[in-house]
């Protein structure tokens, strides 16, 4: 029978058994969705900028596109990643279907809408703020990125975290992409499906539990970093 | 503060790298279905296969059906279900070369202990599914086209019996979440014997029909098609394909057991 | 009149400028010439136009019709906002940055590196101990000397400032109008607005006046406080045209 109190000590339990399948298990979790973030971020944040400092035709479709995008079921990404890589698909080439890059494809399509679409609501309200100093000091638009991404950190740290938290906790994509191989593919969220098909209810909450604290953990890293950071530079 | 990303940038790569580059080469992707992964079978056959060939067996545990498409696919190298007329489409279809039964195991209609639909003494499958349309008990059907389902539905028609109503629910789930569920709104529910007795959460239900020759559960292993497939692992999979039909691996396969229990029953020709 | 021989400042012409915003006439069409390195105040009531009129000088906004122009090369150019801008770094960071970006040093401060010259404009407007200070969280006359800091590192040939003291004490009013004029010392042609009929008679050389999106009058700084030719302008100098 299932209790709350069971699945914390078996949370407990797990922790402290560091058991080297769990560990095995947190680290490809985690590599997984760190490697996803930043490769986003190292595409979503100019992108998001560029699209707070360009007007072009069709910029408003490109923006609501983005904005529907962040709510992407996770599954629909991986059925896309997943035709995209099988053997059939047009880079079947390239053999990475069922391996930790290919869930790592699906998180950053997952998460590089969010931290393009809130970059580009950040950007666009600290150029408002900056325009004419940076337009007085001859800067162009291209120029100004980096400036205002970096002025912009502290809002974006939070976009990023929301990036992670979405990808740290999907599994529809990973599940289809990665395919839930043991020691290979299987990562926090695949193990709690798994558990829970098997009954074994208090081993996936006590999973749910352990994945819970981590991203609890990397949230409280990057707020406090954020904090002590604004707090020295107003 | 660009040092440190950087830093960052490398070293998570380095992670994601290492992880891969350390795996053993030798490997093949074997597509089969929840029930049997699981069951444990896996976990107790395979490392005694990869003692003898030094191959290892990624699975990828789906539905039957998805599994059919893997294997239309090309994305795994081997297949290991339970759907014997499936089987012999991708046959006939030239997306695998050879088929081989592998073992069988069984199904059984678990259900609520006080048994409302008194299916306990039935005797047999079809009088047992007909007490509980008659008696119009809730029952958990998989509805996700897997080798279960397809088997129950068949039972049901040559029940007679159209399942529909109130009392017959479409979940769309596998076998373990259908098992969840029945378990919560106290359904019979059709289920491989593999997976219920795993199974960790089973509140009141309990096993009510078993042992009707109609309930046989055929695995069988497929070999792909190296003409359709030709960049797939053939070789490596052949050696596991005729592994398990051969003596050691249907002996592995007898000698897996939950609580005592032996679960599937090798019957290679 | 100053140690470097800076080259004369380019003129700056506008020829029949006008600013339509939504089928509002913002600015009427104006023509003017800018010549010399003069300090110009551009003055007028509060919506008259005034930076308006500068923005359009100093390139930020295009006109509606009309043309912007300096004769010979564009000079380098620098402005100070009504509200400065400063950025999410620290003072120095801030300095840096334009020095970064701009390539551009005062001749003076060229051989010395980067962080060396902003620390030197900072002493020079009195901000050295707060060079680790986040710059947003200066006091508002700090910041604004940090601007003007900044604006000095560009070297600029035109310095545009935009109702710089408008939000400041009388100290830090006094620091603010003590730099327009070491500005112009060191050769920078001053073109700035204001609606402070006193702060205009300390810093004027000549004067435009703007109402109601007009160019009004443009005349040497004594002829306009003892004779305008407008009868708005004479209104605001007795005090009577506030808005
Ligand atoms: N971006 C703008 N959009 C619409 N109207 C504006 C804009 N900027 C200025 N105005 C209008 O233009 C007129 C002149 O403004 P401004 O040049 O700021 O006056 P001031 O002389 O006080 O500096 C005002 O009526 C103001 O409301
Ligand atoms: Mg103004």
């Amino acid at each position: 029978m299932l209790t709350s109190d069971n699945a914390f000590s078996t949370a407990l339990a797990l922790i402290l058994s560091m058991d080297s399948a769990l560990i095995d298990i947190v680290m490809l979790s985690l590599k997984v969705s760190l490697m996803a973030v930043m490769i986003a971020s190292l595409i979503a944040l100019p992108l998001g900028a560029a699209l707070a400092l360009w007007r072009f035709p069709g910029r408003n479709v490109v923006i609501v596109a983005l904005n529907a995008l962040m709510g992407l079921p996770p599954v629909v990404a991986g059925l896309c990643v997943y035709l995209l890589l099988s053997r059939a698909g047009p880079l079947g080439e390239w053999g990475l279907l069922f391996t930790p890059t290919a869930m790592m494809i699906a998180q950053v399509i997952l998460v590089l809408p969010i931290i393009a679409a809130l970059t580009r609501q950040q950007v666009e309200a600290l150029h408002g703020e900056y325009a004419e100093q940076l337009n007085s000091l001859g800067l162009t638009r291209l120029r100004m990125i980096p400036t205002l991404l970096w002025d912009a950190r502290f809002g974006l740290l939070t976009v990023i975290l929301a990036g992670f938290g979405r990808a740290s906790a999907e599994v529809g994509a990973v599940m289809i992409v990665g395919g839930n191989i043991d020691g290979v593919t299987r990562v926090m969220t695949t193990s709690i499906v798994l558990e829970t098909s098997k009954g074994n209810l208090s081993m996936a909450l006590g999973l749910g539990i352990i994945l819970l604290t981590l991203v609890t953990m990397i949230n409280a890293i990057a707020h406090m970093i954020g904090e002590t950071a604004k707090r020295r530079l107003g | 503060m660009n040092k440190t990303t950087a830093l960052i940038t490398a070293g998570a790569l380095g992670l994601t790298w290492s992880g891969t580059l350390l795996a053993a080469d030798d490997y093949i992707t074997l597509a089969s279905t929840t029930s049997t992964e699981n069951s444990g079978l896996f976990d107790a056959i395979i490392p005694a296969f990869t003692e003898e060939t030094g191959i290892d067996v990624r699975v990828v545990a789906v539905g039957t059906g998805q599994a059919f498409e893997i294997g239309r696919r090309g994305d795994a190298d081997s297949l290991l279900v339970h759907d014997t007329a499936g089987e012999e489409q991708l046959v006939a279809d030239g997306y695998a070369t050879e088929r081989l039964n592998v073992m069988y195991n069984d199904f059984v209609i678990v259900g609520p202990s006080d048994d409302p639909a008194g299916i306990s003494d039935s005797e047999n499958v079809i009088d047992a599914m007909q007490r509980i349309a008659e008696s119009e008990s809730p029952f958990a059907s998989r509805g996700d086209d897997s080798g279960t389902n397809r088997a129950e539905l068949r039972l049901w028609e040559d029940a007679g019996v159209t399942p529909q109503g109130e009392w017959y629910r479409e979940l769309g789930s596998g076998m373990g979440p259908t098992l969840n569920t029945a378990a919560g709104m106290d359904a019979y529910t059709f289920t491989d014997r593999a997976t219920w007795v795993a199974f960790d959460n089973p509140q009141d239900l309990t096993l009510l029909f078993e042992g009707d020759k109609a309930l046989f559960n055929q695995y069988g292993s497929l070999l792909l098609s190296a003409e359709r497939h030709p960049h797939l692992k053939h070789d490596l999979a052949a050696q596991w394909h005729e592994w398990l039909v051969s003596e050691q691996g249907q002996k592995a396969i007898a000698d897996f057991e939950v609580d005592g229990q032996q679960l599937f029953f090798p019957n290679a020709e | 009149m100053n140690a470097h021989h800076t080259p004369p400042v380019a003129t700056l012409e506008l020829d029949r400028v006008d600013f339509i915003h939504r089928g509002h006439t913002l600015l009427k069409p104006t023509s003017l010439r800018l010549a010399g390195c003069q300090r110009t105040l551009i003055m007028g009531p509060n919506g008259a136009g005034k930076s308006l009129l500068m923005r359009l000088a100093h390139g930020l906004l295009t006109p509606t019709t009309g043309s912007v122009r300096w004769q010979g090369a564009q000079p380098a150019q620098a402005m100070v906002f009504q509200r400065p801008v400063l950025l999410r770094r620290s003072a120095l960071d801030n300095l840096t940055y334009v020095l970064a970006i701009k390539k551009a040093s005062r001749p003076e401060l060229k051989a010395i590196p980067r962080k060396a010259q902003a620390m030197s404009a900072l002493e020079k407007f009195g901000l050295a101990h707060l060079a680790k200070r986040p710059a947003r969280v200066l006091s508002g006359g700090e910041q604004q000397r940090l601007a003007l800091a900044r604006a000095w590192l560009l070297n600029p040939q035109v310095l545009f400032l935009d109702e710089p003291t408008s939000a400041l004490d009388p100290a830090a009013i006094k620091a603010v109008e003590d730099a327009v004029l070491e500005f112009h010392r060191s050769g920078t042609r001053i073109v700035m607005t204001t609606h402070d009929l006193h702060q205009a008679r300390r810093l004027a050389n000549d004067v435009l006046f703007m109402h109601n999106g007009e160019l009004l009058e443009h005349s040497p700084a004594n002829d306009f406080f003892t004779a305008p030719s407008s009868r708005e302008a004479a209104a605001f100098i007795r005090g009577e045209l506030v808005w």
